[in-house]
């Protein structure tokens, strides 16, 4: 190559300076990555503390492995289950603090919150605690990805299972907010669809302490499977209360969304046989166990769907920063969803045009006491469910993003 | 008080110049939350009720504004009008049972009547519950003004609470005002003084509601969202205790107390997380321990002193 002239340099750099602007380039040369979950209320336990954890995790991997050349900073707040502070929290980050993707997000109404917010300031959110399947069908967007699971997924896993073992009349015990509501019709639509009937429901505050009423509403309906579409403490809340009031085990309990750490706090006593759908489990394969190890030294228990999938979103958001050279929000997304996900998470995961990233689910019944061999060791993996059946097909989508095609 | 007009005056001045030092939504949040505590103020400070359902005022007008501007789509200040509108209205059917009975009967009548409008706002299908009423567009100003700029949306923000403070600054010197005070002094002797104690009292009422509203209306406005939160008992409680910390019966009172409690609960959120409840009930305690008078009520005893 000829040497440049005095000429062509300036021109190069009036060139170069102009088109600075529009260039691929990370600003400040720092990728801010914000973790807003529950630090300290009914959902600490499944995401909270042991996200961000998962998050420190995986940008520490991130930067061994990689080597990137620009810095990696994570800020995170406690949302406190509030949609209004999560959605001025986000606002805030954008703004001020230059936050460039809005990681976790559990609780629905706080991922729905958020999600507007980002799509306002024309930022990312990557939801993994929350669940319902509006983030992906009546509020979707295109900066919004949804990771580990939603309430389609769980419930078809579970309802299925549960109306296959003969549980053809149901009741549901329902989180009054958008969650709860989501996960009850997506649970009674696999329910009619199998053949079974639902004979009612209740709707309790979230979140709720006492269940009492609502227990005896459910047990007074005479249902054979009384359905808890909630989730954290409000499931084991009201699963020990169901076993105090004697309501349990005349009928059976399903719950539809469970995690590996309401089970533990249970106890395999309280929980044995029951069916539950999940995304992940740490004793699946050596990869889950190295990586679920590693995450219990850290934070002293096992990883819950929610945080390795977390773990996952960040690591994939990260590679797609890197591979794009960027932090351009519609460049890096269009690299996350043309590029598929293979972790010790998801196999051959993608993301879809409504956000949702599509990945095997995994079918669970609780071991029986005697059955469990060492700390943690609380499930036999009944059934895969292939990523193509796991989740809501994109033909059923009200997704405008699809449906407008 | 020959200090007052200048003392206005750059106040006023640092005002307009804030939002280019500070975060605006943050300056916008104290604002609103600055115009909640002098409305409440109005009443606990100088009508001497303490009313411990402010919330459903502020809740209220959130709520309709949100409503009028999401669903009806009616332009920002019809919609704020509207919402401080409807909470007046409130008010004035809260007022009129409230103010039958006095002290802690007359705070536990608001307190069951908030509480019945934060179930209503639970259960009304177009609050959207736990969810709150999400994405309102913030709209333009008479079709010119763009608010969704933050910087824009600042200066309407700052003329709302403006005509707000003035409001209730022009209340408290009025004769009304003086009447006010005197109920709060002494009420058995207001009543032998012929004036018709009920009526003043549900007029002051209603006056704290409409601008609590105005207040809660200009919130949603900022952050596009109207939620429970604002309707629950603990923001009643809040106002109480940024009045106090303020200065009750003061006119800058709340202002200050509302900007401290906001900005600290702001700043803290992500450092100490959940123990800032423990910190403001800290702050509190050592308030009425240690200077009753509240913030600005003890530098001016102070001044008065010397």
């Amino acid at each position: 190559m000829k040497k440049p002239t005095l000429i062509t340099t300036a021109l190069m750099a009036a060139f170069g300076l102009a088109a600075g602007g529009a260039q691929a380039q990370i600003s400040d040369n720092v990728v801010k990555i914000g973790v807003l979950t529950d630090m300290s209320g009914a959902y600490s336990d499944l995401a909270g503390p042991g996200a961000l954890e998962a998050t420190k995790m995986a940008v520490e991997d991130f930067k061994a492995k990689e080597k990137p050349s620009f810095a990696i900073e994570i800020v995170s707040a406690d949302h406190q289950n509030k949609g209004d502070i999560a959605s001025n929290k986000a606002r805030e980050w954008f703004d001020r603090d230059k936050v460039d993707v809005v990681s976790e997000l559990v609780t629905t109404s706080t991922a729905l919150a958020v999600m507007k917010v980002a799509k306002e300031k024309n930022k990312i959110a990557l939801v993994s605690g929350a669940a319902s399947t509006r983030i992906t069908n009546e509020d979707c967007n295109d900066v919004t990805v949804h990771w580990t699971y939603d309430t389609y997924a769980v419930a078809n896993g579970t309802a299925k299972a549960v109306v296959k073992q003969g549980g053809k009349s149901w009741f549901f015990l329902t989180a009054d907010y958008a969650f709860g509501q989501s996960l009850e019709k997506d649970a009674s639509d696999v329910v009619v669809a199998n053949g079974g009937k639902v004979l009612g429901s209740v709707r309790h505050p979230f979140p709720g302490t006492d269940f009492s009423s609502y227990l005896l509403k459910a047990q007074a309906s005479g249902a054979q499977v009384i359905g808890l579409a909630n989730a954290g403490t409000d499931t084991t809340g009201s699963i020990k209360q169901a076993a105090e009031f004697g309501v349990t085990p005349k009928q059976s309990l399903a719950g539809l969304l469970m995690f590996i750490t309401d089970i533990h706090s249970l106890g395999l006593k309280a929980t044995q046989g029951m069916y539950l759908t999940e995304a992940f489990y740490w004793d699946a394969n050596d990869e889950t166990r190295a990586w679920s190890k590693r995450f219990m030294l850290r934070a002293k228990k096992m990883p819950t769907m929610v945080q390795a999938g977390q773990y996952s979103s960040v690591m994939h958001y990260l590679r797609a920063v890197k591979a794009t050279g960027t932090d351009n929000t519609q460049k890096v997304m269009a690299w996350m969803k043309t590029t598929p996900i293979n972790d010790f998470f998801a196999k051959k995961g993608t993301i879809r045009d409504d956000g949702r990233m599509v990945h095997d689910m995994y079918l669970m019944q609780v071991k029986k006491p005697d059955e469990q061999k060492y700390p943690w060791d609380y499930y036999n993996v009944r059934q895969t469910i292939p990523a193509a059946e796991a989740f809501q097909p994109l033909s059923a989508s009200k997704c405008s993003l699809v449906t407008k095609h | 008080m020959k200090y007052a007009t200048p003392a206005y005056a750059v106040a006023f001045l640092l005002l307009l110049a804030a939002p280019f030092f500070v975060y605006p939504v943050l300056l916008m949040k104290v604002l609103c939350f600055a115009l909640f505590a002098c409305a409440f103020n109005l009443l606990l400070g100088y009508t001497g009720l303490l009313s411990f359902g402010h919330a459903a005022f502020f809740g209220a007008a959130a709520y309709v504004a949100g409503h009028a501007l999401k669903v009806w789509e009616l332009p920002a200040l019809a919609g704020i009008l509207l919402g401080a509108g409807a909470s007046a209205l409130l008010g004035w059917a809260f007022g009129s049972l409230a103010i039958r009975r006095q002290g802690i009967y007359f705070a536990m009548i608001t307190l069951a009547l908030a509480q019945m409008m934060y179930f209503f706002f639970l259960q009304a299908p177009f609050t959207g519950g736990e969810d709150g009423l999400q994405g309102v567009s913030r709209g333009s100003l008479f079709g010119l003004v763009d608010l969704e700029k933050d910087i824009n949306l600042y200066y309407f923000v700052l003329a709302i609470a403006v005509f707000g403070f003035w409001l209730i600054h022009r209340t408290i010197h009025s004769p009304f005002g003086q009447i006010l005070k005197a109920i709060r002094e002494n009420e058995p002797r207001a009543i032998s003084l012929g004036y018709d104690v009920a009526r003043y009292k549900l007029l002051a009422f209603v006056l704290s509601a409409g601008l609590a509203g105005l207040a809660g209306a200009t919130k949603m406005l900022v952050f596009q969202f109207a939620a429970l939160t604002d309707a629950h008992w603990h923001m009643s409680g809040e106002v109480v205790l940024m009045t106090i910390l303020g200065g009750m019966g003061t006119v800058f009172g709340p202002v200050v107390g509302s900007a401290v409690i906001v900005t600290l609960e702001t700043e803290l959120a992500d450092k100490v997380g959940s123990l800032v409840t423990v910190i403001m009930g800290a702050i509190f305690v050592i308030c009425v321990l240690l200077f009753r008078r509240g913030i600005v009520g003890e530098l001016l005893a102070l001044r008065k002193r010397t």
